[in-house]
């Protein structure tokens, strides 16, 4: 991991800034744009080529590049990569004008051409231009320096840059998730933390499964991750640092402590004590280690989840008498209920944009994932099963990852668990590859 | 007579007919009655001890003695049925459950010296932080039960694993209804009693 780290400071983006201001002066056509905000949109044509090494190591990297830009875009649901085979050997150097009339034909709205080539000192670099086929202008182009290793990050980084030019909207591809990994019988399943990138990649396990772990949450800074295990059968909250991989117990003492959620600036962690037949929400300031009592009520206060500024947390209460969502201001105050749809609502999850209010709600012994606005109109379900649950945002907010688990059949067969994220607009959904058994995502913010 | 008295009855009478091994906890202490989701053709109901019991730290009586008292406690409060059930979403007690625990306290009353672990359990309905909360609250319904029978809080201990451990594997309302229970662990006796 601290070879990560360090990746972070040697990605250096360059602009192009020279050179090919002139082929861009054409004319002032319609700017190449998805509009995502509306529903079920049609994905984006667009033709992505390999990358052009200098050498057979560069080539063989550059073509594994831009297939993880063309999977990256594909499986946001906007983007439709095309089949370049046919046309890949015409293909005009980087720094030359793309022989457009090539790909009117297949209809790609736009182009990607990257080269890849070992620097002096070693290092990798990596550039592309993003061009609109039609309109004949460069939309972007950006080029990169990076340790090879880390090959799979600037891919990351270079579709963010298309999807955001494309979008106008933050890309998310550059970001990593943890989960629980789930493997053995259903009354002694062996549970992991495990971390991954968001497509599935570079996978790590981070616990041993000697202990039930549940629910983890990423820090901020993407360097912690709360989460809760069982401590001799008690559940408590603790806060495992990924660099030095030492955990910290942040409850303690009676009652057990669970269902963890860091504040956007990283400097408080909420959660739920239960004790006495009462669970109520608490938050820790991480500087001093105070906790303080934000609930008092005989009621099932939990899943606390705060507003991106700070100043709310949404939290899951059945002190109507059934689950519901509720907001209160972020000392406890204030609080009203949000949701009056039938069925149960658990599990909120606040946007890293403050938009919308994912959750799950249960109705009809059916679960879904939906998000809400924080006044909690403008409900919309975005999928439904035996058992989906634990929406976790993208940092750009407009995808949400959970995890969908099938029915145990008569035979003792089914129960699968598996991760599936979807875009809030056009509901495409897509299972996210894991070696084993997955629930209780967290999505990362985009890597710094 | 106090109910906790009746109950001390029950068990002088269940002693008597202990060599009946194959009746479950359940029916031991209901009488007869038929279990939560029987009739769906669920069949093979397994009894109160929880698979693979050493999760929960409550592997039992600590040294497996055979004679010693928390052995004895376990045994009895096996035979008088270590698991209650409880309703979708519920954590109020029936009257077979209190009926169960009714005999739980008769037997604690009678071994001063152990101590219990009071697990609660949910079914696989119910969203995972929530489920977490609401076997706390079943686990202390009963420990809240059984201290109004004269057994001291200090001797309980509450925990839950919310949907985490289900007795019965199975995605039916004949397991979810054996999912949703409290289990009363003997975990060993006082130290110098």
């Amino acid at each position: 991991m601290s070879d990560r780290l360090a990746i972070l400071r040697r990605v250096a983006v360059i602009a192009f800034v020279g050179g090919l201001l002139a082929l861009a002066a054409a004319p002032s056509a319609a700017e190449l744009r998805i509009d995502i905000t509306r529903g079920n949109i049609e994905p984006m044509p667009i033709a992505i080529l390999p990358f052009v090494g200098d050498t057979a190591e560069t080539s063989r990297v550059g073509r594994d590049i831009a297939q993880v830009v063309s999977q990256d875009l594909e499986r946001s649901g906007l983007f439709r990569p095309l089949d370049v085979r046919a046309l890949e050997a015409n293909q005009p150097p980087l720094d030359a004008l793309p022989q457009f009339a090539d790909w009117r034909p297949m209809n790609a709205q736009a182009l990607v051409i990257g080269r890849t080539t070992r620097l002096p000192d070693g290092r990798l670099r990596v550039e592309f231009r993003l061009w609109d086929v039609f309109a004949e202008q460069q939309l972007e182009g950006l080029g990169y320096n990076a340790a090879p290793a880390s090959w799979r990050r600037i891919a990351h980084v270079i579709a963010d840059a298309i999807y955001k030019r494309l979008t106008g909207e933050e890309g998310y591809f550059d970001t990593r998730i943890v989960y629980v990994a789930e493997a053995g019988p259903p009354n002694r399943r062996i549970k992991r933390l495990a971390i991954m990138d968001q497509d599935g990649a570079n996978h790590e396990y981070l616990t041993d499964g000697s202990t039930i772990v549940l629910t983890p949450r990423f820090s901020p800074s993407m360097q912690q991750i709360a989460y809760l295990r069982f401590v001799d059968g008690v559940p408590r909250v603790f806060i495992r640092d990924l660099a030095s991989r030492r955990d910290e117990m942040v409850s303690g003492g009676d009652g057990m402590g669970f269902a963890p959620s860091f504040s956007a600036d990283g400097q408080r962690l909420a959660f739920s004590i239960a004790r006495d037949g009462n669970t109520d929400i608490y938050v820790s300031d991480l500087r001093t280690r105070a906790i303080r009592r934000l609930t008092s009520n005989a009621a099932i206060d939990v899943s606390p989840s705060f507003s991106p500024d700070g100043r709310q947390i949404v939290f899951n209460s059945d002190r109507s008498g059934s689950q519901q969502l509720y907001v209160m201001d972020a000392d406890g105050q204030n609080p009203r209920r949000i949701s009056f749809g039938e069925g149960r609502y658990a599990t909120p999850a606040w946007s890293p944009r403050g938009d919308l209010i994912a959750f799950t709600r249960i109705q009809g012994g059916r679960f879904s994932i939906g998000v809400m606005r924080p006044d909690g109109s403008g409900e919309r379900i975005l999928a439904s099963g035996f058992r989906v649950e634990g929406p976790t945002w993208a940092p750009n907010g407009r995808v949400v990852t959970f995890f969908r688990k099938d029915p145990v059949e008569g035979s003792g067969t089914g129960g699968r668990s598996r991760l599936y994220m979807v875009d809030i607009v056009g509901r495409q959904e897509r299972e996210i590859s894991t070696p084993q058994d997955a629930s209780d995502p967290a999505w990362s913010p985009l890597q710094p | 007579m106090p109910r906790w008295a009746f109950a001390l009855a029950m068990i002088v009478a269940l002693a008597a007919c202990a060599s009946d091994e194959t009746a479950t906890s359940e029916q031991a202490a209901g009488g007869g009655t038929t279990l939560p989701g029987a009739a769906a053709g669920s069949g093979g109901i397994q009894s109160g001890t929880l698979p693979g019991g050493g999760y929960g730290g409550g592997s039992g009586a600590g040294g497996g003695t055979g004679g010693g008292l928390a052995t004895q406690a376990e045994q009895q409060i096996a035979r008088v049925g270590d698991t209650v059930f409880f309703a979708f979403d519920r954590y109020d007690l029936d009257e077979r459950a209190q009926r169960t625990l009714d005999q739980q306290a008769a037997v604690l009353l009678r071994f001063p010296q152990v101590n219990v672990i009071i697990e609660g359990h949910c079914d696989e309905r119910g969203t995972r932080e929530y489920n977490l909360a609401l076997g706390e609250r079943r686990a202390n319904a009963v420990k809240e039960y059984l201290a109004a029978l004269g057994v001291a809080a200090g001797r309980m201990r509450v925990i839950s694993y919310g949907d985490e451990r289900p007795l019965v594997v199975g995605s039916n309302e004949a397991a979810w209804a054996q999912n949703r229970r409290a289990v009363t662990l003997v975990v060993g006796g006082v130290a110098g009693s």
